[in-house]
């Protein structure tokens, strides 16, 4: 399957083992990431003023590129486009939504982008890669599996803007489950915990570091205290304020214990026996290579 | 007997103009402080999501001195959540918003140390300059 994939900055930056990891895993069950061509960015944040219809016309423009694909023979009538960062697929999922429902605002962006060749048409799916790693089975990702990873406990980190709002969320936000099977099917074991779903604070680590901290802090020591040895995530600003804030704990509680903090998609290149540049845990804060080397699942 | 409470012309104005950049009808709030039960943020706010939707119902500006919209990571836990459907993300947004567009910036772009920016993946700048700069 070959599929329109929107990177987005940070994936580019500071994740891009994020990035690595998920093409080279994807290809062993059978998806080819095809990036978009003159891909910008997406706003990070969804705008949510009503009446601000200009921050929504950066998200749409994408749209246009995959329409473009489609053109241009890049991919065959797939207009599904395909996310990794949980930041990017929220915020292109709510302009996609808002102006595919509403005339009148795709009208306005389409006069906006009138230097475009193609009118978009509201007819691009944003998907996350979990949903297409879903639909695909994960009995697939299964037999993709060459290292069993039996005796990893993993804390499945979903955070906010995979889940929530509901209009976009690709699991029901409250009893989520797909991290879960995915989880199970690269054979390590899921552990239950009740901050999988709990915000990390988001943006707040640039003026309200100390918040993070705090949230940071309560997220971990209940993956620790449920039992896990690693946790599992999607979102690079998650993963910031999880993994790098990680220092900042220590600083404020010496007795703090680290934990690491990974994307899903190098947990998947660990099972599926790819290289150690692909799984790319030198780009982990906390060094998860202890651990692992521990448990026997790597040199 | 039921009771009216009656707003002067300045609170009525106050809350249109919430309800009109936020597109949520306020007024439908039961106050049943589901919103603040799950806040995570809620531990550093001055009043919690559920006085601020008070607050606006009752077109009290001094909600605009308040902490609360400043901290809300627009997690949308309320959102998902709310009994009456209502987005109280996008009430705090609005208030940003009354705030922003009059050039007042909460975070100084300036005034944030050069190491402590490089650190910080762009996602984070971006993300905090979206929400809280003009």
């Amino acid at each position: 399957m070959k599929i329109p994939y929107y990177p987005g900055c940070t994936l580019k930056s500071a994740a891009k083992h994020f990035e690595k990891s998920a093409i080279e895993s994807a290809k062993k069950i059978g998806v080819e990431f095809v990036e978009l061509p003159r891909w910008n960015c997406c706003g990070v944040v969804a705008s949510l003023a009503d009446d601000d219809l200009m921050h929504h016309l950066a998200p749409i423009r994408n749209m246009v590129r995959v329409l473009e694909m489609n053109r241009d023979g890049l991919v065959e009538d797939e207009k599904r486009l395909l996310m990794l960062c949980s930041m990017c697929y929220n915020t292109l999922s709510r302009s996609n939504k808002r102006v595919s429902e509403n005339s009148e605002d795709l009208d306005a962006i389409n006069d906006f982008m009138y230097k475009e060749e193609i009118d978009y048409d509201g007819s691009v799916e944003t998907v996350h890669f979990l949903e297409i790693i879903k639909e695909i089975g994960f009995d697939k990702v299964k037999k993709a599996v060459k290292k069993s990873l039996k005796n990893l406990k993993v804390a499945p980190y979903y955070g906010c803007m995979l889940l929530r709002p509901k209009e976009v969320g690709i699991d029901d936000p409250e009893t989520p489950t797909i991290f879960e099977n995915l989880i199970s099917s690269l054979t390590a074991e899921p552990i239950k915990w009740n901050n999988s779903r709990r915000c990390c604070g988001s943006f707040l680590t640039v003026d309200n570091a100390d918040v993070v901290i705090e949230l940071g802090s309560d997220i971990l020591e209940d993956a620790k205290n449920s039992g896990a040895d690693i946790i599992i995530t999607s979102c690079p600003l998650c993963a910031f304020n999880l993994d790098n804030r990680q220092k900042n704990i220590k600083e404020k509680y010496p007795d703090f214990k680290e934990i690491p903090v990974v994307y899903f998609t190098q947990l998947m290149a660990l099972a599926f026996g790819l290289s150690e540049e692909v799984m790319g845990f030198d780009g982990n804060f906390i060094d998860p290579r202890k651990l692992l080397k521990s448990k026997k699942l790597i040199k | 007997m039921p009771k009216k409470l009656y707003l002067d012309k300045q609170s009525v104005d106050f809350y249109e103009k919430v309800k009109e950049i936020s597109g949520e009808t306020i007024t439908l709030c039961d106050q049943c402080g589901t919103c603040s039960g799950g806040c995570p943020v809620i531990e550093q706010m001055d009043i919690s999501p559920a006085q601020l939707m008070r607050m606006v119902m009752l077109g009290d500006k001094e909600v605009m001195d308040t902490k609360t919209m400043w901290l809300c990571a627009t997690c949308n836990t309320c959102t998902v959540r709310c009994p009456r459907e209502l987005d109280v993300s996008k009430v705090a947004e609005a208030l940003r918003q009354i705030r922003l567009r009059q050039s007042i910036d909460q975070v100084k772009i300036d005034e944030i140390p050069k190491d402590i920016l490089r650190e910080l993946p762009q996602i984070a700048v971006v993300g905090a300059f979206r929400r809280l700069t003009s």
